[in-house]
This record gives structure tokens, C-alpha cells and sequence, in this order.
């Protein structure tokens, strides 16, 4: 079997895994293998800083994040997770047929999709592409997370205090 | 230099927040009102009657791609004006001054994201600088943890995600159509083959993700939900700025420099400004909340500006773009009284209110110019902005939505006439027979906007001059 099909089953199979399971800290874990098999196919399309960012961010970080918020949180118990599931599983019995079906009408439908690609880019070293390229993305991002970190000193700080 | 209308308020962020400098932090009111008096004046000082088209600016320090037209400085000055008039009234509804604090942070976050997104010229900078106003504008509404405000900042920020992931994918597929997120690059591209299927289908999820962000018909389940539960202050920044700058300065800056107009998304455009004009006046004219009905009237005016857009001619162009202006100017003033009203009154439903003019005269009569502005009666703002929208939509064909335009005007008047007749006018409730006039800052504010409206339809030959024929001179 193809190399590839075998990576992107693992991922279907790490996503769905993400959206299936009932603890969330599992869901966490299944979301940073998912973003781990990401960053494996960023890598086979030659896009390596963009697989360097992936494995840190999506892989590294925000797992940590996820988990110490969740350690946090105190889990239901047994009783109301079935409750939930129930609920749920009522509430949206339909989904997986129509994903399915889905599956079945874009597999039967051919777009032919008439792309004129640019050639491709030369290899350029990280430093030389965010700094004399895109040194305005890097300033927004640098805000966006500084932002970030404010938003949970003013909306969670003060809630904790309040607590105590 | 330009660079620095994005570099500053972050730096300024940065230096009040540090460690060992807890005396600073009482300077930081004051050095925010500088900041925001000093962006307004050179927004004026800027505008160029000569067609000042992209006026690149390659800093030494910072090698920013960003550029300025006459389009970002109606972003750039109306921004300045609206977040100037939300710190006035800041000072007075949030009573502690550690909250304070951070909410002048987060309208200097503010800042600098707006101008980011006024100002730069790359799909994937504006795409970022939307999401530090989005993000920013999150924390605003959810600023006093009320448990109404947090269920509308829910449902905003799921409908904002989804447009922001339309957008980024729309971005990811004209990247890889052109190789780069240059406006001029891909301009050039799109231009080349214009049937594309995935060029076409690019532009739809764009234009999708600024209609969901402006909170167009039939987009638009949030916005009445978040003006009115969002604190006082923050309903006059959002109604006045960010989400017409997230969702149709947007659309504006990336219909008129990257995809350019065609007959297929004027049409869209029209139609869907049409729409959102009926069903917002509609919407308001069956209100019982003050600030639920100016939430409906935002949708209306909203309208009106992609209706402009739609014409897809220059005039048509600086028309929207002085809607802009004008609906900044007076939907803010609409929501400062009404924050005026609230702060004395505890209340923001119609019916309980009655006769205030009375008791608020400063506040009833301010009233009267945003709302007959907003209706687009003369000789006010709102009339001009109007007029110029409609006489667009004759010269380019469009005379049965120039008809349409002008009668659902009448709507507008009917809706705010009815709001002035049930809040101002009439007789008094006798519970609030021994409320006093609203506080200085709102009353300060109320003036200051009612001043601009009354000298931008007064003075409107100058203005048409220096401001609106340049604006025509953007569009491509």
C-alpha cells in the first residue's frame, strides 16, 4: 500500500478518534498525534518550515495548554457522560450518513479543476522569509499572543481571586 | 513613518505593562487620548485631494508591506474619532481603576490592529490584523462577565471563526493560484483568468467570510445579540468601528485592489445589500430595546454601504466609503445616548422610557441629529452619503434598486421617528421625574458627534472636496 494513503488513514483515524472519545484530556492527546501525523505529511511535501511550526505549535503547545486547562476542570461522573452521550448521539444520529454520503457523491463527481500552478519557490532559509519578507505577519502575531496572554490575566485573574 | 500608527499604541501596550513601573500606569488615560487626538489629526492632515494612490512607505527599521490610500484614511479617522469617544465614556461606567487599565489596553490593542488592517497590503497581514481586532473586540464584550454578554460573545465568536476559516481557506487557494499574497500579484492573476472555477470559488468564500464579519442579512444572528449586551462603551466601539471595518472595509479594500469588479459579484453585492436594508429596517421597527433596535438599524445601514459598493463605479465607491464615515459618526452617537439613557435610567426598553427630553436635554437633542443623519434627511451627514449611494445606483443602470433604496429610507425615519417619540418624547415617567442630565463625558461626546454631523452636511461642498472626490479616485 501506498505510503501516503497509510499516513492519511492514521490521520482520519487520530481525528476521529479526537472527536469520539469521551475524555477530554484523550481529546487533547488524540489532537496533538493528529497534528504529529500532520506535521510527518508537511514534511513528505517538502514544506518544512511550515512542519517546523506545526510540531511546535499545534503538537507542542497547545497540548500543554489543553491539558493544564482541563486539570483544572473536575470531570463529570460516570452517570452524566452516558447522559451526554445519549443526548448527543440523539441529537445528531444523522451526521454520520451524511458524511457518508458525502463520501459517496464526491467520489462519483470528477471536478476538473482547470489550475494554472506557479512554478515552484526557491528554498529560502526561515530567518531570510520572516524577517525581510514577512515582517508584518511576525508584528501581528507577536500582538495576536500578547493579546492572548491578556485576555486570561484580565477574564481568569481576577475569577480566581474571587474564589478564594 | 507609517509603520509606527501600528508600532506605537503595541509599544505603548508594552511600556505601561511592565514590571516596576506601577506609577506609569496612572498616565496611561491620558497618553491614549494623545494618541487617538494625534491619529485624528494627521488622518485630516493626510487626506489629499491629489489622487494619493498607495503611498508606499519602506520604513529602516521595520520592513512593513503596508501602503495608504485615501479609503484606509477614512478607516484610519473614523477609528480615531469612535475610539476617542469610547474612552470619554469609559471613564465614566467603569468604576474601577484597574479596569480601567486594561480596558484602555485593549482599545490601544485595538488600535493598532484597525490601523494594521487600514494599512496593509497582503491577504494574509490583513487576515491577521482582523483577528487581532476580532480577538480583542472577544475580551470587550465579555469585559464585566455578564452571563447575557457571555452568551452573545459565544455565539459571536463561533460565527467569527467560521468566517475566519472561510477566509483563511479562500486565502490558502489564492495562494495557491498566484504563488504569493501580494494584492497586486494576485490582482494581476485573478485578472488574467477571470472564469476560473477556483478563482471564482475563492471570491465567494471571501465575500462570504466579510458578510458573516459585518454581520450582513442573512448573516447577521449575532450582532443585535452582542450591541445589546455588550457594556455600554463597547457597544459604541463595535457599532461605530470594528465591525465595519472587520466586514466591510474588508470587502471594500479586497474587492476593489485584488478580485476587481465584475457584473456576476455587483450583482451579488446589490442583491444582498438590498436584503440586508429591508430586513434590518424591519427588524427594528418591531423592537422594544433601545439598543436591540439600533443593533437591527446598523444591519439596515450596513446595507446601504455594500449597496454602494455594488454599483461598482467610483462614485458608487466614495459614497460607501463616506457611509462609512458618516454611519461611524452617528450610530455612535445614537449609542452613546443610549448609554446615557442607561447609566441613569437602569434601562434600555422603550417602553419604561418616555419624556426624557425633559430631564436629558443635552442627550434628547443630540438624539434628534443622529437620528435624522441616520435617516438620511437634509441637510445632515447621513443625507449626503445617501444621496450619493442612490445617484450612483441611477447612473449605472440600477433604477429599480435606487427606488427601492430611497423608499426603504422612509423605514428608517419611521423606526427612529417611533424610538425619539417613545424614549425622548411624550409624557414622563414619573419614576425618572427626578433624574439629571447624563454625565459631562456623555454629554462632551454627544456634542463632539453631533458637531461633526452637523459640519460635515453643512460645510458638505468643502467636504465633497477634500474628502469624498478623492475617495472615487481609489477605486480601480
Amino acid at each position: 500500500m501506498n505510503l501516503n494513503i497509510a499516513i492519511l488513514i492514521i490521520l482520519l483515524m487520530a481525528a476521529l478518534w479526537a472527536t469520539m472519545t469521551r475524555s477530554l484530556l484523550r481529546a487533547a492527546i488524540a489532537l496533538a498525534l493528529m497534528s504529529l501525523v500532520l506535521t510527518v505529511i508537511m514534511f513528505r511535501l517538502n514544506s518544512s518550515l511550515a512542519a517546523v511550526f506545526e510540531l511546535s505549535v499545534c503538537a507542542g503547545l497547545i497540548p500543554v495548554l489543553f491539558v493544564s486547562t482541563i486539570s483544572l476542570t473536575h470531570p463529570l461522573t460516570k452517570e452524566e457522560v452516558l447522559q451526554h452521550m445519549k443526548d448527543r448521539i440523539r441529537r445528531f444520529w444523522y451526521l454520520p450518513f451524511i458524511i457518508v454520503a458525502a463520501g459517496i457523491a464526491l467520489s462519483l463527481i470528477t471536478v476538473k479543476l482547470n489550475i494554472k500552478l506557479p512554478p515552484p519557490e526557491a528554498v529560502k532559509s526561515a530567518r531570510a522569509v520572516l524577517w525581510n519578507e514577512r515582517p508584518l505577519y511576525l508584528a501581528g502575531q507577536i500582538i495576536i499572543l500578547l493579546i492572548g496572554a491578556f485576555s486570561v490575566v484580565i477574564l481568569f485573574k481576577e475569577s480566581g481571586k474571587d474564589e478564594h | 513613518m507609517l509603520s509606527l500608527l501600528i508600532t506605537i499604541p503595541f509599544f505603548s501596550i508594552l511600556v505601561f505593562n511592565m514590571p516596576f513601573f506601577g506609577y506609569l500606569r496612572r498616565a496611561i488615560t491620558v497618553w491614549a487620548y494623545v494618541l487617538f487626538c494625534a491619529q485624528i489629526a494627521l488622518a485630516i492632515r493626510l487626506f489629499s485631494p491629489v489622487f494619493l494612490n498607495d503611498f508606499i512607505s519602506r520604513g529602516h527599521l521595520f520592513n512593513f508591506n503596508i501602503a495608504l490610500d485615501n479609503l484606509s484614511l477614512i478607516v484610519i479617522l473614523s477609528s480615531a474619532i469612535v475610539l476617542f469617544v469610547t474612552l470619554i465614556i469609559s471613564t465614566y461606567v467603569i468604576d474601577s481603576e484597574k479596569k480601567r487599565f486594561n480596558f484602555v489596553n485593549l482599545l490601544l490593542f485595538a488600535q493598532s490592529g484597525l490601523n494594521g488592517l487600514a494599512l496593509s497590503r497582503d491577504m494574509f497581514s490583513l487576515y491577521i490584523f482582523l483577528e487581532i481586532v476580532a480577538i480583542t473586540s472577544y475580551i470587550l464584550i465579555v469585559f464585566n462577565k455578564d452571563i447575557k454578554a457571555l452568551s452573545a460573545a459565544f455565539k459571536y465568536v463561533i460565527l467569527s471563526t467560521v468566517a475566519s476559516v472561510l477566509m483563511v481557506s479562500s486565502i490558502a487557494l489564492i495562494l495557491l493560484l498566484s504563488g504569493d499574497t501580494k494584492f497586486s500579484v494576485i490582482h494581476t492573476v485573478i485578472s488574467g483568468q477571470p472564469t476560473n472555477f477556483l478563482i471564482m470559488f475563492s471570491v465567494a468564500l471571501f465575500v462570504c467570510a466579510a458578510f458573516i464579519k459585518a454581520g450582513v442579512v442573512p448573516f447577521h444572528g449575532w450582532l443585535p445579540e452582542v450591541y445589546s449586551h455588550s457594556p455600554a462603551a463597547v457597544s459604541v466601539l463595535f457599532a461605530g468601528i470594528i465591525s465595519k471595518a472587520l466586514g466591510i472595509y474588508t470587502l471594500m479594500r479586497v474587492v476593489n485592489d485584488v478580485f476587481g469588479t465584475n457584473a456576476k459579484l455587483n450583482s451579488a453585492l446589490l442583491f444582498v445589500g438590498i436584503v440586508s436594508i429591508a430586513v434590518g429596517a424591519l427588524a427594528a421597527l418591531v423592537q422594544k430595546d433601545f439598543k436591540r433596535m439600533l443593533g437591527f438599524s446598523s444591519i439596515s445601514q450596513i446595507g446601504y454601504i455594500i449597496l454602494g459598493l455594488g454599483c461598482g463605479s467610483p462614485l458608487g465607491f466614495a459614497g460607501a466609503a463616506f457611509h462609512i464615515f458618516n454611519h461611524a459618526i452617528f450610530k455612535s452617537l445614537l449609542f452613546v445616548n443610549s448609554a446615557a439613557i442607561e447609566s441613569r435610567t437602569r434601562t434600555t426598553r422603550m417602553e419604561n422610557l418616555g419624556g426624557l427630553s425633559r430631564v436629558m436635554p443635552i442627550t434628547g437633542l443630540t438624539s434628534v441629529f443622529g437620528f435624522v443623519s441616520a435617516a438620511g434627511l437634509p441637510p445632515l451627514a447621513g443625507f449626503w452619503s445617501k444621496l450619493l449611494i442612490v445617484l450612483a445606483l441611477v447612473v449605472s443602470g440600477h433604477l429599480v434598486y435606487a427606488i427601492l433604496a430611497i423608499v426603504l429610507s422612509a423605514l428608517t425615519l419611521a423606526y427612529l421617528l417611533s424610538m425619539q417619540r417613545m424614549v425622548f418624547f411624550g409624557k414622563l415617567n414619573e419614576r425618572f421625574s427626578g433624574i439629571k442630565e447624563a454625565d459631562f463625558g456623555f454629554s462632551l461626546s454627544s456634542i463632539i458627534l453631533a458637531a461633526i454631523i452637523i459640519f460635515t452636511g453643512l460645510f458638505y461642498p468643502f467636504v465633497l472636496g477634500k474628502f469624498i472626490l478623492p475617495l472615487a479616485g481609489v477605486f480601480k
